[in-house]
Parts: C-alpha cells; structure tokens; sequence
C-alpha cells in the first residue's frame, strides 16, 4: 500500500449543515487541493433535514459499490441508516482512488483501496460532532457517546447530528482518530440491502442514456465497416431531407472516421443512418480473419515468446518419459462485453469550457481526453458519473473514444448538448473486445502424477504495451502483458519446474480488458488441465487441488476447504445423468472455488446447482458479495454459449446484436446458486471478478465426466 | 406523421409520430418517459417490455400505428397495479438488481406471468423469463423474488 499525506477540509456548506472532505498527496498527480470547496465537493454532507448524503468516488455498475461505501463510512460515523443517501460523485481531484492516483473503477479495487479512507472519514466527522456536542454541553467528550445520527451525553442530554452540524463544522479536524474493532461495527459485515434498489424497480433511476439536458439532440454515427477504415465519399441527401435531422459530418475517430448524424431524437438519427450512402476507404487496411488467425496463433504457439516465468529447470520437461507427459491446445474468441445500457456520453461544449454527462469507469481520463479533443484544461470541463447500465470493463477504454467521438461532435455544434448513443449494432460490431488467445501447454509428471514439468505459451494481443497508458509499467514486463498472462503466471500451484512464455501479435481489432481479465481463459487452462491430471492420478478432485497447491496460499485453500464441506452432501448424492465439475480462481487477494451439478440436457449444459466459496477478507456486504459471486458466475458462463464468439471475415464483424451473440438467458444460468463467504477478519478484498473464470472449467469438467471428452475451444459450439 | 391517442398507465396522451416509430421510442423521447429501456432493438432482450392491451409486449419492435385503443402499462405504472406493487416490493425485499437496466422488463414479464399462473413452478418461470436478457446474471434472485411474490399473492 502507497503511503500518502492526507489533507482534511472542513466546512459549513452553503446549504447548511457539515461537510467534509478529505484529499491525497498523489504523486502522479501534484496537484494540491486549490479548488473552493461547494457541495458536492466533499464526502460526506449532514444536511440540516438529518439527511447524510455520502459521495462515492467510483461508478455503480451494477457491483454494489454505491452501497457498501456509504455502509463503511457511516459504520465509523455511527450515523442512522434510514437517513443516509448515496451519491456518484463528479470528476474531481479528492475523489482519486488513494492508490491508483486517478478515478477509476476496475481490478474489484473499490472496497480494497478505500476501505480505510472511508473509515476515517467517518470516524473524524463522528469526533467532531461529538466534540461540538461536548463544547455545547461542557462536559468531556469521554462522558459522551454517540448512535445512529444523534450524541448522547451526561443528564439525559442528547442531540441529533443535523443540529449539530454548524458548530461540528468549526471544530478543528482530527489528526488521528480511533476506528472501532470489529465487535464494535454495526453496518460492516451486516447483510444490507442496496440504496439503489427501489428507483431501479420503479424505472426511475436515471442512467447516462435516460439523460435529457435542456437543448440537447442526439447523434449516432455510422462507423467504418473495417476497423479503421475512412470515410471518401457521401451522399447525405435523403438523411437530411428527413424531418428533425440537424446536421451531417465527417468526425475523425481513434482509428480513422465516420459520419456523425445529429437529429432531434435516437429514432430519426438512426433512421437517417440508415439512408447515407457513404463510400468507405479501405485501402491497406488489414482485414482480420478469424480463420487464419486461429492458424497463425497456433503456429506462433508453437514458438517460445517473451519469458514471463522461469522457475527451475526448463529441461527437465524433455526427461520425462513421454507416457507420462501431455500436450494440450486450447483456443478462446473474441469476447463482447455487451452491457445492457449501450455506450453513451452527452456534452455541451461552450467556447472556454465544457459539461459531460458519462456513465464510465474512468472519470480523470475521460475528462482530460474531452479536453484535448476540445481544446480546454481538464478543470474547464465539469463532469458529472452517472449511473450506469453495466460496465464489465467496456466503459474504460484507455483511448477513451466513446467521449471522444462525443466531444468530437459537440466541438463542431458549439453550445448544443449532444448526446452520443451507440446502437447495439455498434456495440457488438464496435470492437473493443476481450482478444482471442491461444495457448500451447507441455505437462510432465513426476512418479506420483503431480505435475513436474510444465511449458506454458500464449498468444493473444495486448491492450497496455505501447498505449502509454499510466497503468502500462504495473502491468507489463519483459515485453509480457501480465493481465493477458495473469491465471497462469501468478499460479499458487506448485509446480516445480514452470516456464510460461508470451506473444502479442498486433492487429487492428480494438482490443481491451473484460471483467476478470486474463483469468477468463488462464483459469480455463489451468483449471481443466489440473482437473485432467486429477482424474488421470484418480485423485479426489478438490483433494488433489489441495495437495498441489502451495500451504501457504490460504486465500485459495480456505474456499476449497469451504466449499468442499458446503457441498459434500449434494456431490455423493448426484442423480443418475447428472456429474459435477470443480475450479477455483485467486488472485492476490481473494479466492473462489465452485462446484457444479451439471446434466446434458437438448446437447447443452443444463446446471441444476452452482455452490460457491469465497474468501474475500472481512466481507464488508455479505448481500453484495453473494449477489457478485451469483452474478459473477452468469457472466463467466458468456464464453459456454454455443454463439459466445465474436468472429470476423476478411476484416468485417460477422455478427451484429444480441441474436448473433446471445449472453447466458435463465435457461443458461444454474438454477440454484449457493454462497459461503469464508469467515475473515482480514482486510477486505474485491468479489466484482475473481467468480467469473471458475464456472466455465466447472462445467467442461464435469462435462468430461458425461462425455468423456476434453472441451479446449470456446465458445462450446457443440458438445 | 401521424396524431395518436395513447392510453399509457390510464392516462391518455396526445403523440405526433411517425407511423412508424416504434412505441419505446415514443415512450422515452415524445413522452420522457425513460424507465422503458434501450437494449437492443430487435425484441431480444425484453429490456423494452411493457404491457399492451395486458400482454408483455416488446416495445422496441411494435409500431405505435400499431397499438390502437389498446391500454399500454409501463413499469412507472406498476406501483399502481396490485400485482405490480407486490412483485416490486419481492425484488426489493430480494435484493434482486444489479446494474437495474434490464429489471424494469423482468419486471414487466413477471407480472403477466404471475397474473396468468398464480403458482409458476420453475419450468414455467423459465419458460416465461426465457427471453429476458440480464446481463448483470441476477436470474437466481429473479427466480427466488418470482416465488416470494406468488406467494404472496395467495
């Protein structure tokens, strides 16, 4: 963990009643807190109403993020629940992740990186409304104690925090402050139902889409049918004759061009859309074919690439005798992310200075690429988060293109807001994917049937090397993207000698990560091959994860145990037809394990029952944690679907909506999904990724078991 | 363009649209009204469901030419449906949503389930969920809250 200064602002709110802030000392950034202090710019605001309205420095997704954050701050304020109200906050420097440095929403951080601050952000403003009560009071602020929103004091004395607030506010701030022990938490660790939940079942909670700015139109763009194609000819004619379309233009993209139509709604610009004849330049443009990539990666996995793991004696592989060594091939596609809300973002740009409206991951980006593109400082550009219909990790591209393109039209309809939607159309054809991989893996056995011997290549493109990108020196080594390696290089699995090697071929498909990232496919590999070298050991399959893994990887062991006593009664009772599958995901700071009950059922998987265990550390939202560890699951079951690929035919995108990639509908999904959350009192951990990769090795696993086969090619086209 | 009378959540209204403009898009831009959803416009992932003439209906693909004097129900208008209430109420009490993009037509589609079977087995719910997309992956709790509302329901 970075350690950084931390500068506390305090004040009276214009509005009345506390606010309180609390800023980092970033590196990357240096800048110092200069900005005058206006709601909401602050953390936490007690209204005079005794409302507490606490802002959430990342986005709601769908993770839950917007509720367990509130939750630890107000755990520390000892603030009543029924009274707090959670709030997106807006691009600003006090809302930077205090490790990433940036606003950002990814890598399951949010509970992780800012436990501690929300802790003792609420701990300060509690110590000072309790110090306000003790000034008016003149009594020690030892003989007062404090309980959902009011301070209780000597002789019967009490106030609520709402009446507190303005004399709190002059109270000087807390250097330190004692955060309670865990038998004190009240809200952390207490099953809690999510603040965002009714607006979202009445239809009333605005997402970025459902944005109306007083003015605004609308644009869609019409894109190259090629990846970085360019527009060379028009005809414009019969969109702009159509009732409601304002205008027509060429806009550059982050890879060549395309034509904006701007109208008074979504429906007539998609319309006018659709009657453009534009002529394309494809000239020297490279036409991806899925086919031949296959072929190609194949070969270079065949190749040693750049080294990502050397652990012992590589050659110890070729004396093993080969009745005892394996080869495997495994091949995954392009991903889409298809989140429910399309991409968006609505702009007004005003000569010297902007406003935006984008439901992202990346605030601080978003906001310094709008600035480029319009040619203002990032602080000229006010920039609200909102809500968002999912995200899965499409809303941070690190070119940041989607508000690109938007500022790119509003630059040209000066004082217009313009709000940019994408069809699903452009969604599923719009690139941005998780890459196709290959891998190639080599397994040695020693007398015993533990693995060891194991080369390990893999192909596929990165999205960090040569973006610049200020994440690029974390996450890249050695010319190895690790996020394109992570599963298999950062494996707790013993394996003595262990040689993991990488290539990123180039291409001009965007590319960028999906939720969980490298251990969507590494989780895979590791997964089956493991569960192959169990059965072929004829060894428990959670036994021989156990033996093989190394003692000290209790983040992953804890759930493996867990689940094994969670599910002992239902795997030695399967029905007839029915077979169970095992995987388990960690990383460096959470661990799953999961269990299957799988059936073949219309020459598809049929779940009938999914039991999860995870170590999360202290789990701050049991609710929460569940909820990701069921949805997680859904997700990762995408890349099982018999269409779960994304393909592409001499340079076009073969599919185009959700009927050419269809995600995982309820017939998809377990029927059932049972959680167990490992008892933990260490520090907390994310739960928004590490379910996604168990379930697809869960399934083929024990779909090995029905079948006989080996399923090493996603998506799973047919059984 | 054409004028039309709707009658949305039993309030008429007055629509200048082409004939064929689909009925979401007359919800959310002719009328703001925004708790009817966008996912993909080619009636596969029931985002856009409400209930026309009290079938779950894919807005995205009907022409508002084609509604007629059909009553429309949208998911601002469930609070005011007695089954509505209660199925509302079972995915709060459930915890159910995720992101919620989607949650409005799960919504939609479990209230005519629930108003035609007053006890869905499993099958039956999947049968009648079947098309609803929720990318979020929250079917679990949509079966459990399905089951909570039936119940209580009698």
């Amino acid at each position: 963990m970075l350690n950084r200064r931390s500068f506390i602002r305090v004040s009276a709110a214009a509005a009345g009643g506390l606010m309180m802030s609390m800023y980092f000392d970033h590196p990357s950034g240096a800048q110092q807190p200069t900005a005058p202090i206006f709601p909401p710019d602050a953390f936490v605001h007690v209204r005079p109403d005794g409302t507490i309205v606490i802002q959430v420095n990342r986005l709601e997704c769908g993770q839950g993020t917007q509720t367990a954050l509130p939750m630890i701050l107000a755990d520390e304020m000892d603030a009543d629940w029924s009274q707090v109200r959670a709030e997106l906050a807006p691009a600003e420097d006090l809302y930077k992740d205090p490790v990433f440095g940036v606003q950002m929403t990814g890598g399951s951080a949010a509970i992780a990186n800012s436990f501690q601050q929300y802790r003792e952000l609420g701990a300060k403003t509690r110590a000072m409304l309790v110090a306000a009560a003790a000034a008016r009071w003149q009594v020690s602020r030892d003989e007062c104690r404090a309980a959902k929103s009011v301070v209780y004091g000597p002789g019967n004395r009490s106030a609520r925090y709402a009446d507190l607030a303005a004399e709190a506010a002059r109270q000087p701030i807390p250097d330190k402050v004692a955060l309670k022990s865990a038998a004190g938490f009240g809200l952390i660790g207490t099953p809690t139902r999510r603040l965002d939940s009714r607006a979202k079942c009445e239809g009333a909670l605005r997402f970025g889409l459902d944005l109306d700015v007083p003015q605004m139109q609308v644009a869609v763009l019409a894109r190259p049918p090629v990846f970085g194609g360019r527009v060379r000819g028009l005809d414009d004619t019969a969109a702009r004759s159509m009732a409601g379309v304002r205008d027509v233009f060429e806009i550059p993209l982050v890879h060549g061009t395309a034509i904006a139509i701007v109208a008074d709604t979504f429906w007539t610009a998609k319309q006018a859309r659709e009657r453009l004849t534009v002529d394309w330049d494809l000239s020297g443009l490279e036409r991806v074919d899925s086919a031949r990539l296959r072929s190609a990666y194949q070969a270079l996995a065949h190749t040693t690439g750049n080294i990502a793991v050397r652990r012992g004696d590589d050659d110890t592989l070729n004396r093993i005798p080969v009745a005892r060594r394996m080869v495997a091939d495994f091949e995954f596609p392009y991903l889409p992310h298809t989140p429910m809300e399309p991409e968006n973002a609505t702009i007004r740009f005003d000569g010297d200075r902007a406003e935006a409206w984008v439901p992202t991951q990346a605030p601080t980006e978003d906001q310094v690429a709008i600035a480029d593109v319009l040619g203002l400082k990032p602080q000229q550009v006010t920039f609200h988060t909102e809500y968002a219909g999912g995200g899965f990790g499409r809303r941070s591209p690190f070119d940041c293109h989607i508000v690109r393109e938007a500022a790119a039209v509003a630059k040209r309809l000066r004082g217009t807001p313009i709000k940019l939607v994408w069809t699903r159309e452009d969604d599923v054809q719009g690139g941005y994917y998780r890459p196709v991989y290959v891998h190639h893996v080599e397994v040695g056995l020693d007398e015993q049937g533990m693995p060891a011997g194991w080369r390990h290549v893999i192909v596929g493109q990165s999205w960090v090397i040569g973006s610049g990108h200020w994440s690029e020196p974390f996450v890249t080594k050695d010319g190895v993207d690790l996020l394109g390696t992570q599963g298999t290089t950062d494996t707790r699995y013993r394996i003595p000698n262990f040689h993991v090697s990488a290539h990123h071929p180039r291409l001009n498909v965007p590319v960028t990560q999906l939720r969980s990232i490298g251990y969507t496919h590494n989780t895979f590999v590791m997964e089956t091959l493991i569960d192959e070298l169990a059965t072929r050991a004829q060894a428990d399959p959670i036994a021989y994860r156990l033996k093989l893994l190394d003692p000290s990887a209790t983040t992953i062991r804890t759930p493996l145990m867990l689940l094994e006593e969670k599910s002992a009664t239902w795997r030695r009772s399967l029905a007839p037809g029915h077979a169970v599958g095992i995987a388990c995901n960690s990383d460096q700071s959470t661990g799953v394990a999961c269990a299957v009950d799988v059936s073949i059922e219309n020459n598809r998987p049929r779940i009938h029952r999914a039991t999860v265990a995870i170590n999360v550390g202290l789990a701050v939202n049991p609710l929460t944690v569940e909820a990701q560890c069921q949805g997680g699951l859904v997700f990762g079951l995408s890349q099982l679907m018999a269409k779960g690929a994304i393909t592409v035919n001499d340079g076009h995108v073969e599919q185009r909506n959700f009927d050419g990639v269809p995600p995982p509908y309820m017939k998809d999904a377990p029927v059932a999904i049972d959680v167990h959350i490992v008892p933990s009192s260490e520090k907390p951990s994310g739960c928004g990724e590490p379910p996604v990769p168990v379930i697809s090795p869960a399934v083929v696993n024990a779909l090995f078991r029905l079948t006989g086969k080996r399923y090493r090619t996603l998506p799973l086209v047919s059984l | 363009m054409a004028s039309y009378v709707l009658t949305i959540n039993s309030r008429q209204r007055d629509v200048i649209a082409d004939p064929g403009t689909p009925l979401l898009w007359v919800l959310r831009e002719h009328l703001k009204m925004r708790g009817t959803k966008y996912g993909c416009g080619i009636a596969a992932c029931g985002a856009c469901t409400v209930h026309v003439g009290g079938v779950a209906t894919r807005s995205c693909v009907l022409p508002v030419s084609l509604v007629g004097a059909r009553p429309i129900v949208t998911i601002e208008g469930m609070a005011a449906d007695r089954v509505g209430r209660v199925v509302q109420e079972a995915w709060v009490s459930g915890d159910v949503v995720q992101c919620g993009y989607c949650q409005g037509g799960q919504i939609m589609t479990a209230v005519t389930l629930l108003k035609n079977v007053s006890k869905p087995t499993d099958s039956q719910i999947e049968q009648s969920m079947g098309g609803n997309i929720c990318r979020c992956g929250t079917y679990v709790r949509i079966r459990a809250a399905i089951k909570q509302a039936a119940q209580q329901l009698g």
